[in-house]
């Protein structure tokens, strides 16, 4: 038996989130052997760091663009190849597109939003975050292979010792794999994305207009954090759709989000509950926000922010 | 073209979330259902087809007899015809098994359904569907065109945006953007008083395996008050950030 990984990779290196999905492996294979399935990555051998003992390395111009039918139709051929019983994908939007496709060609049982490592393996059964965060859901999958999707930053990395062999893999892939076809990729360069980041930094209607946001993006810029808005920045166009979180947006996961002159309503709580610690600033202490905060301040953020980036500046400084 | 839209059945958002059974069941007492927001952005745009290009839009729910409200909350909107499978939903193959069945029957061409429900938040019947029926799949769409047989949507990606093409028979998972916020239809009175009168087809289940079981629920143990930090003091916020929450 072995338990599969799919690691994604961005312009040839590994995301965060492939080391992330590689260490829950090696945790839930105890003994057996985690192999991993990259494309396109520029040295595959980094996974071993992580606990994955093989990589299967596809290098595939026709696969250097996303597509889901075509990476679920090649992870398909590698978990059949291996006889793995265990597939783990991350939760980024190109993992919850293929995790689905990949659960029908495999006969597995998917569980998404996985929290934790599984409450116990035989029967198999993962903990996973439910109603929008406001409850958890423990689920037990029934199929022979099971597919798990764990949330970013759920688990964390570990570190292991070990070294990963890299073998060439060559999926056979059809025309039809290729039936949904990408026709252009609209992202920006270098900025840390809202489901990578580890610190999200986010603003609301309290900000009053767009030209205000230079204080978000350098406090943005000194944690190496994603920014983020609250939905009515975004209706309004203050600040891009891509940006919005909430219910109806992005989910957060990250370590810490800061929240600058956002209420707090229950729909954007909804998207930000999975976010390890939060931290609020308002001028209003009734805000919502309050209660699901861990850390408050009071006060105006015109005048808190300027300073805290100050603060924040001369901490790096000292830490780096 | 005939377009379905899945329509899930769910809590609104500012429902209280309780269990009841030993933690097995989620309680419903006093919870109020509406059409998975995600799912009314997809009704929305295929009522714009409609009325742009010319389609007929049929919705179906796999669900218990419950659920017929919401049905009729989209017939009200506009929708031709409501179908609902007499099953309870147990999981999300179980359900893309059912919506399978009834896509096949009817053949549609355009298969709308949510990036996910916000009850269970599985994000998994599209994808399970179109792999179930081989059809193409673009998930979290917030832009949807179609001329002749040629879908052009927009996938939000982590960070940006991308532009794909596919042939129908498509399957979507829709979300915000498919339609502006502003746009999305209610249902009036004319459209209340048409609904009663729209078929409303109660088709029995396929026999469907599930692949997972809600075994139990817990909810977050409750959280500590908040800690405020005087804004004179914000070097003590850093400590907290640094020494306590290990966040930065
Ligand atoms: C079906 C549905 C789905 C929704 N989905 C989402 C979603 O996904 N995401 C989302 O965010 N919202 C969502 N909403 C909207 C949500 O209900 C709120 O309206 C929205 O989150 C409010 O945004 P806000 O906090 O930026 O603005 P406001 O509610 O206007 O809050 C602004 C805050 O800024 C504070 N403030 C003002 N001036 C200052 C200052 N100088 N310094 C410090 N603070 C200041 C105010 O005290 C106030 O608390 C949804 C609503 C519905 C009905
Ligand atoms: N019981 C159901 N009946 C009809 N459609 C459903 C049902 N459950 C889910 N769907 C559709 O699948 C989407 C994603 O749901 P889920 O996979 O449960 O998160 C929803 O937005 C609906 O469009």
């Amino acid at each position: 038996m072995s338990v599969l990984v799919y690691t994604e990779t961005e312009d040839g290196k590994f995301k965060k989130a492939a080391f992330e999905v590689a260490s829950y492996a090696k945790e839930v294979a105890g003994g057996d052997e985690v192999v991993a399935v990259s494309f396109n990555a520029t040295d595959a051998s980094e996974l071993g760091k992580y606990g994955v003992s093989k990589v299967l390395n596809i290098q595939n111009d026709k696969l250097s663009k996303f597509n889901a039918e075509a990476y679920a139709d090649a992870l398909t051929q590698a978990a059949k190849k291996e006889g793995s019983k265990i597939v783990v994908v991350s939760q980024s939007a190109n993992s919850k597109y293929v995790a689905p496709l990949l659960a029908v060609h495999l006969k597995a049982g998917y569980a998404s939003n996985v929290m934790a490592a599984p409450e116990s393996t035989d029967p198999f059964t993962v903990k996973r975050s439910a109603f929008t965060n406001k409850a958890f859901n423990f689920t037990k999958i029934t199929t022979d292979v099971k597919i798990v999707g764990l949330s970013q930053n759920a688990f964390g990395l570990k570190e292991n010792e070990g070294e990963a062999t890299v073998e060439d893999f060559s999926p056979e892939l059809k025309d039809e794999d290729f039936s949904v076809n990408v026709e252009s990729v609209d992202k920006a360069k270098d900025k840390v994305t809202i489901a990578d980041a580890e610190v999200v930094v986010s603003g609301g209607r309290g900000l009053k207009g767009p030209e205000n946001w230079g204080m978000i993006e350098e406090m943005a810029d000194i944690l190496g954090a994603a920014t983020a808005c609250s939905k009515p920045v975004s209706d309004m166009g203050w600040r891009p759709h891509s940006e919005h979180v909430g219910q109806t947006g992005k989910p957060v996961a990250s370590n810490l989000y800061i929240a600058v002159g956002i209420s707090g309503a229950i729909q954007h709580l909804a998207g930000i509950n999975a976010a390890k610690t939060k931290v609020v600033i308002n001028n209003d202490p009734e805000a919502p926000f309050f209660k699901a905060a861990d850390y408050g301040v009071v006060g105006d953020a015109f005048e808190i922010v300027p300073k805290l980036n100050e603060k924040l500046k001369e901490f790096k400084a000292k830490n780096a | 073209m005939k377009i379905l839209v899945c329509i899930s059945h769910v809590p609104d958002t500012t429902s209280k979330i309780n269990f009841t059974d030993g933690d097995s069941k989620f309680d419903t007492n006093g919870v109020n259902f509406v059409i998975n927001p995600n799912d009314e952005f997809g009704l929305t745009r295929a009522m714009w087809f409609k009325e742009k290009q010319g389609a007929s839009v049929d919705v179906v729910n796999v669900g218990g007899a419950e659920t017929e409200p919401t049905l009729r909350k989209a017939l009200a909107i506009g929708a031709d015809n409501a179908i609902r499978v007499n099953t309870p939903a147990t999981d999300g193959f179980q359900v893309a098994k059912q919506l399978a069945k009834v896509a096949k029957d009817g053949g549609y061409d355009l298969i709308i359904a949510g990036r996910e429900s916000i009850d269970y938040n599985g994000g998994m019947v599209p994808g399970m569907l179109a792999g179930i029926l081989d059809a193409n799949f673009i998930n979290t769409c917030i832009s949807l065109e179609v001329e002749g047989d040629k879908a052009t949507a927009i996938r939000e990606i982590d960070g940006g945006k991308e532009t794909l093409t596919a042939s129908l028979p498509l399957v979507i998972g829709g979300q915000k953007g498919l339609v502006e916020e502003s746009d999305l239809k209610i249902p009036n009175m004319r459209g209340i008083m048409q609904a009663r009168k729209k078929p409303l087809n109660v088709v029995e289940p396929d026999e469907a395996a599930t692949h997972t079981e809600a075994v139990k629920f817990e909810k977050p143990a409750p959280k500590g008050d908040v800690k405020l930090v005087d804004p004179e003091n914000l070097d003590e916020l850093i400590d907290l950030l640094h020494n306590e929450a290990k966040a930065i």
